[in-house]
């Protein structure tokens, strides 16, 4: 019997800035039976959600909802992205009785990567090696709008080789904030002062997270401050996918995470 | 007469926030004081969460029948003798407390911590109409004599160091003795104990807020550590509690449920030092207390709150807890919010009360992490609310033209993900080209913002899509 069909919701920052997380959730999808198809997308709408522009935001949320009702899941590699499909589609269209339906249906079957193969597949091991001290940074959005803790830890305690460890505040907000770091740059990058000294503080050699814009935000501050951390989506490692060099570094600049 | 906000300047404010430094020491209380004491305290109560579902539910239960619980509350209050004010604007209760003072003929006045008097402006009112107030909280008492406003709703003096109030203390207290030794905090706080007890003694009238009214007894109720609200209220002969329609709740044992979560939100105590009650004025034999018991009820447009998508609002009991896990305020402190309530509840609440054009950023002075929400003991969805706020901001086009335009432009792509695709496949390989040699850009034109104090990672090459269809 085929496994589940899911369709990838891959996100704009992956599909723009790095595509390789697109391939390993598309690995560790398939490396857990799922069948995976990618159908053609644009963004889930948060820029406009977050900026009070309801309207672009509903077309954005119908367009997204037709493109992927009839798949048996939707598999969203961010833990924010998922949690706009999930949690804020449905509030959209509240009390629309045409759409209303489809949305809760639609959101029934959103997860974020992680806590999709460990809670909906039951994935508990990742098989992938890694040699390095990492330290995990919990996106906000994954983290209080979908419960995602555990999972990751639970498979990265599974990989060959890694140790975790934790840094103070792994659950405070990066001060990526989507539009909130271009509109604040300055309390923006406040915030993720505070946060990249946490993370230089536990010694590891790698950073985690789930979502690409928190680590686009702790990449490009770690690099600007001169840091030889490694950042990376945990997708990558998981799937044993690190050949790409880490977020925001140069092709042979490979630091920690060098085998 | 209330503040003039200069939360439209939340920028600049900002900027210099983040430069003062000893605003950013001081600010460093927030997580040794307050985020871990409520975290001890919280987990310590198996119940926590289920004592703050029953506090929501007792704020949405008196919210819907708020009419009948202030006519029941009015009813209990002048049957014991007191006197009810509705006050439907800030100028209306700034007008019926100062002729209550001139019927008394109060020419000193001693105040208890009351945000409801920061929001209406009172003191600067009392002061203008020959009236001198003096404030009896320590923080209060600091800010007052500063001539600031609050930058915390339980803690209005946590923006400034042991070393500022020592100077303070030098400059207003000229008749004590300038080579006397200030340097331990008791000292402080013995010296404006001091000061204080002649302020008491000598007030005509004493004005406090209310954490909480009771409908069933005509009660009202503060919680404080300082001890100063109780003399505040019973030595002067008249006793004013100056306060907002959303403070009802229907019972007393409504009230204990709210005091296991309040001091334990807050400041991570088990319970505030003084829970101090009052039912009208001095009956025949009672010892002490005042002639004269006035309740002014504030609405300044809670009523119409009540009616919209703010009204989960009006379930905050104001313990701070909101502002002291946000990340933006953590960073930039409370005054940088530019008018009476700070952090993430005053993003909602100050809208609300002064109108939204003169809000300025505050809806959007939020990194939407949700920890003010998580932390929340009546759980007001607060992101969801500043949201709504955005909504509203665009929709009367207040947004700068740039951020319009800008998003515009995106939004056109967004919605047709066929011109999308090809859009931003041409882009993320033009940037790898440039980028791909480094991995990230020290300067992007058109993200300065980001790249003036952080590297911005260069895409890998093609998108996902144009790969991913030329693979299957």
């Amino acid at each position: 019997m085929a496994g589940p069909r899911v369709g990838l919701f891959v996100t704009c920052l992956i599909d723009l800035i790095r595509p390789s997380v697109g391939f390993a959730a598309v690995k560790l999808l398939e490396g857990a039976g799922c069948v995976v198809d990618v159908p053609r997308q644009a963004c889930c709408g948060q820029p406009a959600f977050n900026s009070g522009d309801r309207a672009d935001t509903r077309a954005i949320a119908e367009q997204v909802i037709a493109a992927f009702e009839s798949f048996d899941y939707i598999v969203v590699p961010s833990g924010s992205c998922a949690g706009m499909l999930k949690v804020h589609y449905p509030e959209l269209v509240r009390g629309d009785p045409n759409w209303q339906p489809r949305a809760d249906a639609f959101a029934a079957k959103c997860f974020e990567l992680i806590s999709f193969l460990v809670d909906v597949m039951g994935v508990t091991a990742s098989g992938a090696q890694f040699v390095g001290t990492v330290t995990y940074h919990d996106s906000c959005s994954g983290l209080r709008e979908l419960g995602v803790k555990a999972q990751p830890r639970t498979l990265l305690a599974t990989v060959a080789g890694l140790t975790l460890s934790e840094m103070p505040d792994a659950d405070v907000c990066c001060g990526f904030g989507g539009t909130f770091c271009v509109k604040y740059p300055e309390i923006s990058n406040a915030i993720v002062a505070k946060k990249v000294a946490n993370i230089r503080a536990t010694g590891a050699g790698t950073l985690l997270a789930g979502d690409l814009g928190c680590l686009m935000n702790m990449a490009g501050k770690l690099s600007r401050d001169g840091s030889r951390i490694d950042v990376r989506h945990v997708a990558e490692v998981l799937a044993g996918m690190i050949d790409e060099p880490a977020i925001a570094a140069a092709p042979r600049e490979q630091r920690a995470s060098a085998p | 007469m209330t503040h003039a906000a200069t939360s439209p300047q939340f920028k600049e404010n900002a900027h210099a926030a983040l430069a003062d430094v000893e605003l950013q020491r001081s600010l460093e209380v927030l997580e040794t004081n307050f985020i871990g004491r409520r975290k001890q305290v919280a987990d310590k109560l198996p119940e926590f969460d289920a004592l703050r579902d029953a506090a929501r539910d007792i704020k949405n239960h008196t919210l819907a029948y708020l009419d009948l619980y202030l006519e029941e509350y009015e009813r209990r209050v002048v049957a014991q003798g007191g006197h009810v004010h509705y006050a439907v604007t800030a100028a209306d209760a700034r007008s019926i407390i100062l002729d209550i003072c001139r019927a008394a003929d109060a020419k000193l006045v001693t105040k208890g911590k009351s945000m409801i008097a920061e929001e209406v402006g009172l003191d600067d009112f009392l002061a203008e109409h020959s009236i001198t107030p003096v404030e009896t909280d320590l923080g209060e008492y600091i800010i007052q004599i500063r001539h600031e406003m609050p930058s915390h709703i339980i803690a209005p003096a946590l923006h400034l160091s042991k070393a500022q109030v020592e100077a303070d203390f030098r400059r207003v207290h000229t008749n004590l003795p300038a080579d006397r030794n200030l340097d331990e905090p008791e000292a402080l706080l013995a010296e404006a104990r001091a000061v204080l007890r002649e302020k008491f003694l000598a007030a005509d009238v004493g004005i406090t807020g209310a954490n909480f009214l009771v409908a069933e007894t005509g009660t009202s109720i503060i919680v404080t550590n300082e001890g100063n609200g109780d003399l505040t209220q019973t030595l002067p002969k008249v006793h004013i509690v100056l306060t907002s329609i959303e403070k009802l709740v229907p019972t007393l044992e409504d009230v204990a449920e709210f005091l296991r979560v309040l001091a334990r939100s807050a400041t991570g105590q088990e319970m505030s030092v003084y829970t101090t009650l009052s039912t009208g004025p001095r009956r025949l034999g009672d010892p002490d207390g005042p002639r004269e018991y006035h309740v002014v009820l504030l609405d300044n447009g809670r009523s119409a709150m009540l009616g919209g998508q703010f009204r989960d609002m009006l379930r905050c009991i104001r313990c701070g807890a909101c502002m002291n896990h946000c990340p933006v305020y953590q960073a930039v402190g409370g005054h940088a919010y530019g008018w009476v309530y700070p952090g993430p509840m005053g993003a909602v609440l100050t809208p609300s009360l002064i109108g939204i054009d003169k809000a300025g950023h505050l809806q959007n002075a939020s990194t939407f992490c949700g920890r003010c929400e998580e932390v929340c003991p009546v759980r007001i969805p607060l992101p969801k609310l500043m949201r709504f706020w955005r909504e509203r901001e665009f929709e009367r086009q207040l947004s700068p033209a740039t951020v319009r335009t800008g998003l515009a432009l995106w939004a056109f792509f967004a919605r047709r993900p066929w011109l999308y695709g090809i859009a931003t496949d041409l882009a993320a390989r033009a940037l790898a080209l440039v980028g791909r040699a480094h991995g990230r850009f020290r300067w992007l034109p058109f993200a300065r913002g980001w790249t003036d104090q952080r590297d911005f990672p260069a895409p890998q090459g093609a998108t996902f899509q144009s790969q991913w269809r030329r693979r299957r």
